[in-house]
């Protein structure tokens, strides 16, 4: 089942690094500055996911993505912020995630989203683990501008 | 310093010494009647305060500090401030109320004077003095009490660190480690030193790690683990993840982690059972599964 027009609610303001940032009036947005907002950020997730009415699994799916996403824009970009936008539309119920850093951008993202790519010291699967938990998933980076990744889950299969 | 407010400080002086123990009675009314007090601040608790601190402004008018930095110069009182918002930051009173609380020392000193006969002009002199010096006070308290409040967040921070960390002997040779919340760089480096010290002094064979209590495990987590058990390792002794919830499965099978080289386990009573047979001990009673 594919859920067409999962675009665009309402086109946000256009971010310098040449995307636009995609979320609907609904969603909130959480900082990433400190590790301590890794935590923050984690707990906001999971609020969302389970007013949502995400099963208990898919809530852990779903955080789990989040905190990889928001620990790549921590540690590789400098800091960055998390958009939460929970989706009720008639087709479905479902969250998306975006995550957006001004850091140093990902030269190759079809690269980095395979496994045991790494350019730090990490595990190299978090942001191939990412897309795994998550439903639709889109990496957009610039180079040298920063990296926009959305992900969206549905609670429906 | 002109010669309004040389006199209007001394009419001040005046009266705090005469009439010390009714400002403070009448400052400890106006703190009651607004209700301002709240926290478990006993009436006599204030009683106390309020004559510390009238007694403390009455001998750092008397002396030759000018009005300005009374508060701050002047050791007595400025304790008295301190210890008023340290002790309502403790009580949990709001910041706001706490300031307030000491603003209201206004009405009361104002009260007294407004029984001095005295014109406008002088009445208006003494005013400004009263102002001047309880907003010092009220604006130090503020900041005291600030620092009252992180300070106990640093505690609980540094307490939390230490609680949430132990490492229990659950049998001879065997160690576990319960962890419970947010497992992030500083905590897993805590826990494995912990865990590394307890091996050595129990000269432990198998170590449980028990994750029941963690909420996420993302590929951070799982990379703090794997590192400390293959510390544990290392030290000669084996490892047993356990708690391994259905949710935390089936994402570190998504997140394509590779935990198979570890042994893990549902719950903490099948990882003990392990444990035992790993050391070659033999359990009084096995476990029941329902």
């Amino acid at each position: 089942m594919t859920h067409p027009g999962e675009e665009a609610h309402h086109g946000g303001e256009s971010a310098d690094a040449g995307w636009a940032l995609e979320t609907s009036e609904a969603a909130r947005s959480y900082p990433v500055r400190t590790e301590a907002d890794l935590l923050t950020v984690r707990h906001a997730v999971r609020d969302a996911t389970e007013e949502l009415g995400f099963s208990l699994v898919d809530q852990t799916r779903v955080v789990t993505a989040a905190s990889e996403l928001v620990r790549n824009a921590y540690v590789h970009g400098g800091g960055g912020t998390l958009f939460i936008d929970p989706l009720r539309q008639a087709r479905g119920v479902g969250i998306r995630l975006v995550v957006t850093d001004e850091g140093p951008g990902i030269e190759d993202a079809r690269q980095a989203i395979v496994d045991g790519f790494t350019t730090g010291s990490g595990l190299g699967h978090g942001l191939g683990g990412a897309r795994r938990l998550m439903h639709t998933f889109e990496v957009h980076s610039v180079p040298g501008k920063g990296t926009m990744v959305t992900a969206v889950r549905w609670t429906d299969r | 310093m002109n010669r309004s407010e040389a006199s209007a400080r001394s009419i001040l002086t005046g009266v705090l010494e005469r009439q010390q123990t009714a400002i403070a009675e009448r400052w400890v009314q106006v703190q009651m009647e607004r209700g301002e007090v709240g926290g478990g601040l006993a009436e006599d608790e204030l009683r106390e305060e309020a004559d510390a601190l009238v007694a403390a402004l009455s001998s750092g008018l008397a002396g030759d500090l000018p009005v300005e930095r009374v508060v701050a110069q002047h050791r007595q009182l400025h304790d008295a401030v301190t210890d008023l918002s340290m002790r309502r930051a403790r009580a949990g009173t709001s910041p706001t109320a706490t300031s307030l609380a000491v603003l209201s020392l206004k009405e009361a000193l104002l009260a007294c004077v407004a029984e001095e006969s005295l014109d406008t002009r002088g009445s208006l002199a003494v005013a400004r003095v009263v102002n001047r010096l309880v907003d010092a006070a009220g604006a130090l308290s503020f900041e005291t009490y600030v620092e009252g409040r992180e300070e106990i967040i640093r505690r609980q921070n540094r307490q939390l660190m230490e609680l949430s960390t132990p490492v229990v002997q659950l049998w001879r040779e065997i160690l576990a480690v319960p962890l419970i919340g947010n497992l992030d760089t500083a905590r897993s480096q805590v826990v494995m030193e912990n865990l590394l010290e307890a091996i050595q002094e129990h000269e432990a064979a198998v170590a449980i790690i028990d994750i029941t209590g963690v909420p996420t495990v993302d590929t951070s987590v799982a990379q703090h683990l794997m590192q400390t058990v293959k510390a544990v390792r290392l030290m000669g002794a084996d490892c047993v993840i356990s708690g391994i919830r259905p949710g935390i499965a089936q994402t570190i099978v998504q997140l394509g982690i590779d935990l198979s080289g570890i042994q893990t386990r549902a719950t903490l009573a099948d990882a003990l059972e392990t444990a035992m047979g790993l050391t070659g001990q033999r359990a009084p009673y096995a476990p029941e599964h329902p």
